[in-house]
């Protein structure tokens, strides 16, 4: 496996291998399924939709529904206008959703498609909405279309009127809908008003009923977009992902945001409830207090098995930092971390991490790449990895256990139920860690070795 | 209204005009039907289609595991593409580069000022790497947009290197699907590596296997057949492929035909070309396998080829017999739809048909009319400007290697006889009251479930989920789920067992929960005691 990547180090600067992101438009169709009866439209040629729509399908095993303006070489010539005009009038038509959310593609992009006007020039029938956001295929990565399509959303509907709402909103981050839901159990517990925005539990995680819904129950309401102009405040959960939008709604609707690392581990789980807390004005339960000294009981009980053991943390920018906050809090050294979308903040972040726990010999990378990962890791290995689908060759390579967190995972069931955020999702996140390695020790281990007790 | 005008019968007016050409349905048995295809799909309509791009890097060339196939362009691309298709490869020295995802990554100052330079230094980089023997670079959409000359970058690096290095531009937005791209990737191949190696003319009985991307092992497992008969396979276009095979691919003595769809131009071109007959064949499904088999030990009219036929068919039939017995028994009867591709929803109809299953509905993504109707409607396609776009090459007979294997009167008495260049298409296999749709999409999807209830749905899995929440199981007929090969006498019956193993798993009766059919509320009516 990877038997042509050599150990020796050469500076690339144009070639990319195996990459550890991918482009905008995937990261907007996300962001739009998270709004209730929204349709995510493409506009660019058919593959990049196809792509996507599989891409989402792969990875959370749902129907991810979208739509394209299906470029031809006559459309990239003579503009996409008649396409997305001739597309909206089909969608609601025939799929009849509230709201089509139109991101664009490295092709229309590139041609200079000028969206806002097509959007003024439609026919678009009584109640209806048509919103739209730029993303240029060329520029970050999926996490940046996430965060544009947020922004799409907000410029378009958010509103401030006279009277604020009483409610906190909450900007989740690109994550699962399990996390999401797990989000809004620790809101809810709190007994905090909130409007989560996007929110894709209840649409990527519909039950099986035997009915086919297009547009399940989940989903962050329009109405709700609208009513984020009136929040008292904004909890902007992953810096690098929910910044931009709350600082679009703070330009739009004066809106004021507290930014906080996704609550991924104790501390930014702490920091997630007392924010919450301090909103609602109510003590954190005996229940949720419950919770954190499990978790805390937990990591005691179990950390001789990962102590000081090594750890190779990539994928998203915040779901990285996240991951390695708690690694840290752990007693895990998180040797690299590294992220495919190009962000200078995440490598500012991440040395901050490491100063703060006092660890050395770590590195940190933004806009890198897994062939770049393997090639550390040749040099000088890790005990763990942590992190997408795609480091399974690497760790199979280089025989190296894999915990499966983050975007996308291609590979595994189950996973986008099951949250990594809150004092809940680290319980399983240790369990999946401390189970990888004690698993490596026991597979490892000579027969007179093996333990019948851990 | 019959199903077909259920279906059309939500559209406005200009949808109708375009889609009601696309639904066929068999009312006669025996009328001959005509079918609009490979046109444009409409905006809007969530069609499953991919593009160009996808046919070409993704489909055709991806496959080959000693080419550093680079996509150009910003990096989504290169990444869906990356080890999503399971064409599988397995190469003697443990060296593959279809493990790797390669591209240039553009940013936007590239797309600003030109990725040429970029594109030019990626291919240093890769040499300095890799030192590949063969370089493919593929464009995406804005590639051809800034107008990017990778032809001139591709020659470039073929001098300053030694190497091969092959530029297709196979932009996303040409033609109207992945059908552009298999034509341009077939186009590359043709002009530039087929007829470029050196070997001798190989033995009596060699073949290529064409169209067999050796998706979950199918390609292997035609291999394995074909060799236990006595044949030689001198290249496979592509799965498993490579480019030092395939540079001599001219060498061999008939091409086989799996994928109609995506490889018939190379076919006809290497017949023009070096005088190589092709023969359609269909290695999926049990009686198909035996049909193509003994097809091409009558082509090559040998008796000692026939009896090893004989003797392979019977082995392998013995094989599978018990296995084969079951299977027929419990999938008899139940009725399928085949949604995939440009030809493979045909060769499954036929795998269906060896268990006893009835297709009744079936389509393709991105076929033409004569992958529906037969290669006899070629002089009345209408060729429109998307397709007109793509290169049509002129091929005249090489002086070096053209070589007829057969005689002109065995080859037009055979023709007779077989599918030696022929593609009869799906409809003529598709029986009363069937339903065939082109370039299907999620609303026509969820009306046939709703129209026909089938027991069971292949499509893949844009909709695979979709249609399993609607309570019919679905499988993926690009992927397999993950398991196969399908291809052969085992591979049907890996095809059975899992179909089976759909059907029935224990997870559908658990749908309705028991508080929905009885009531769990005890209390009195009306206050009585």
């Amino acid at each position: 496996m990877l038997d042509l990547t050599p150990k020796k180090i050469i500076e690339r600067t144009a070639l990319r291998i195996n990459p550890c992101k991918t482009c905008q438009p995937v990261g907007a169709m996300y962001a739009a399924l998270g709004v209730h009866r929204c349709m995510p439209h493409s506009h660019g040629s058919q593959g990049c939709c196809s792509y996507h729509r599989t891409f989402l399908a792969r990875h959370f095993k749902e129907p991810a529904i979208a739509t394209t303006s299906a470029f031809t070489e006559g459309t990239s010539v003579f503009g996409g206008g008649s396409n997305v005009k001739q597309s909206v009038k089909n969608i609601f038509e025939i799929y009849d959703p509230d709201i089509i959310a139109v991101h664009t593609t490295c092709l229309s992009e590139t041609i200079g498609d000028d969206l806002n006007t097509y959007i003024q020039q439609m026919d678009i029938p009584e109640g209806k909405i048509v919103v739209h956001t730029n993303t240029p295929s060329y520029a970050g990565s999926h996490v940046n279309g996430f965060f544009n399509m947020m922004c799409g959303f907000i410029k378009y509907l958010s509103k401030a009127t006279a009277v604020k709402n009483g409610k906190i909103g909450i900007f989740p981050g690109f994550v699962n809908p399990g996390d999401m839901r797990e989000m809004k159990r620790l809101a809810k517990l709190l007994k905090t008003e909130f409007i989560m925005f996007p929110d894709t539990s209840g649409v990527l995680d519909a039950p099986m009923t035997g009915e086919y819904e297009m547009y399940p129950k989940g989903g962050t309401t329009i109405s709700e977009i609208v009513s984020l102009g009136d929040c008292e405040k904004i909890l902007a959960l992953g810096e690098l992902t929910s910044m931009e939008p709350a600082i679009e709604l703070k330009r739009k609707c004066e809106v004021d945001f507290d930014s906080l690392p996704l609550p991924i581990g104790i501390q930014a789980t702490d920091a997630y409830v007392m924010a919450l807390s301090h909103f609602s004005k109510q003590e954190v339960p005996a229940e949720l207090e419950e919770e954190r000294g499990q978790l805390v009981d937990i990591m005691m009980d179990a950390h001789a098995n990962f102590d000081k053991k090594s750890v190779a943390i990539y994928g998203d920018p915040d779901t990285v930092l996240g991951l390695a906050a708690f690694v840290l809090e752990m007693g895990m050294i998180p040797k690299y971390l590294l992220t495919g979308t190009p962000n200078e903040k995440f490598t500012t972040k991440a040395n901050a991490l490491f100063e703060k726990f006092g660890v050395t010999g770590c590195k940190a990378k933004a806009n890198g790449d897994l062939f770049e990962l393997h090639q550390w890791i040749k040099n000088d290995p890790v005990d763990l990895l942590l992190g997408t689908t795609h480091g399974k060759q690497i760790a199979k390579a280089e025989d190296i256990p894999l915990v499966r967190a983050g975007f996308p995972i291609i590979d595994r069931y189950v996973h986008s139920y099951m949250p990594l955020v809150g004092y809940r999702g680290a319980m399983r996140l240790l369990e999946l860690i401390c189970n990888a390695l004690m698993d490596r020790r026991d597979r490892d281990a000579k027969d007179e070795d093996l333990e019948m007790v851990m | 209204m019959n199903e077909r005008e259920k279906i059309l019968d939500k559209y406005s007016a200009k949808v109708f005009k375009n889609r009601k050409d696309h639904v066929v349905q068999f009312d006669n048995a025996g009328m001959p039907k005509e079918i609009a295809a490979n046109s444009r799909s409409i905006p809007g309509l969530m069609s499953n289609r991919g593009c160009c791009y996808a046919g070409c890097k993704g489909v055709v060339l991806g496959p080959l595991r000693d080419v550093v196939v680079l996509t150009h362009g910003p990096i989504g691309c290169g990444f869906y593409s990356w080890g999503t298709r399971r064409n599988k490869a397995k190469s003697e020295d443990g060296k593959s580069y279809i493990q790797y995802c390669f591209s240039t990554d553009m940013q936007e100052a590239d797309i600003v000022f030109g990725g040429e330079k970029k594109l030019r230094q990626a291919i240093e980089e890769a040499m300095e790497l890799f030192s590949p023997s063969c370089i493919m670079i593929c464009s995406t959409c804005p590639v051809g947009l800034i107008g990017d000359d990778i032809n001139a970058v591709a020659t470039w690096a073929e001098e300053k290197f030694n190497i091969k290095c092959v530029a297709y531009s196979c932009e996303g937005y040409k033609g109207v699907s992945q059908s552009a791209g298999h034509h341009i990737a077939n186009n590359g191949l043709m002009k530039s590596i087929i007829g470029t190696g050196d070997a001798p003319l190989t033995k009596k009985y060699s073949v290529n296997i064409l169209g067999e991307y050796n998706i979950g092992g199918d390609g292997w497992e035609t291999e394995r057949l074909l060799e236990k008969i006595g044949y030689e396979v001198v290249s496979i276009f592509t799965g498993d492929g490579s480019y030092e095979a395939i540079k001599n691919a001219h060498t061999a003595n008939l091409n086989l035909v799996q994928c109609h769809r995506s490889i018939n131009y190379i076919a006809e071109m290497m017949k023009t070309k070096y005088g190589i007959d092709w023969f359609k064949v269909n290695f999926i499904g049990i009686d198909e396998t035996i049909r193509s088999l003994r097809e091409i030990a009558v082509y090559f009219n040998d008796p000692t080829l026939i009896a090893n036929t004989e003797t392979v068919i019977a082995e392998e039939l013995e094989e599978v017999a018990e296995a084969r017995e079951y299977y027929q028994e419990k999938l008899h009867g139940k009725t399928a739809a085949v949604f995939v591709g440009g030809s493979r929803s045909h060769h499954y109809q036929m795998l269906l048909a060896d268990f006893g299953m009835k297709t009744i509905i079936a389509g393709y993504e991105f076929a033409h009319r004569d992958d529906y109707e037969g290669l006899e409607v070629r002089p009345n396609v209408k060729v429109d400007a998307d397709s007109r776009n793509i290169e049509e090459l002129t091929i005249t007979p090489d002086d070096k290697y053209y070589h007829l294997s057969i005689d002109k009167e065995r080859f037009d008495a055979l023709k007779l006889t077989t599918e030696l260049e022929y593609y009869k298409g799906m409809f003529k296999d598709m029986g009363d009251g069937t339903i065939a749709i082109d370039d299907f999409n999620h609303y026509e999807t969820e009306k046939l479930l709703e129209l026909f209830h089938p027991n069971i749905f292949y499509s893949g899995i844009k909709d695979k989920y979709m249609i399993q929440k609607s309570g019919t199981p679905s499988r993926q007929m690009h992927s397999y789920d993950y398991s196969g090969p399908y291809a052969g006498f085992k591979g049907a019956i890996k095809f059975a067992s899992d179909t089976y193993m759909s059907l029935f798993t224990p997870a559908w009766q658990y749908i309705t929960p028991p508080w929905r059919m009885q009531p769990t509320l005890e209390g009195k009516v009306g206050g009585a005691d």
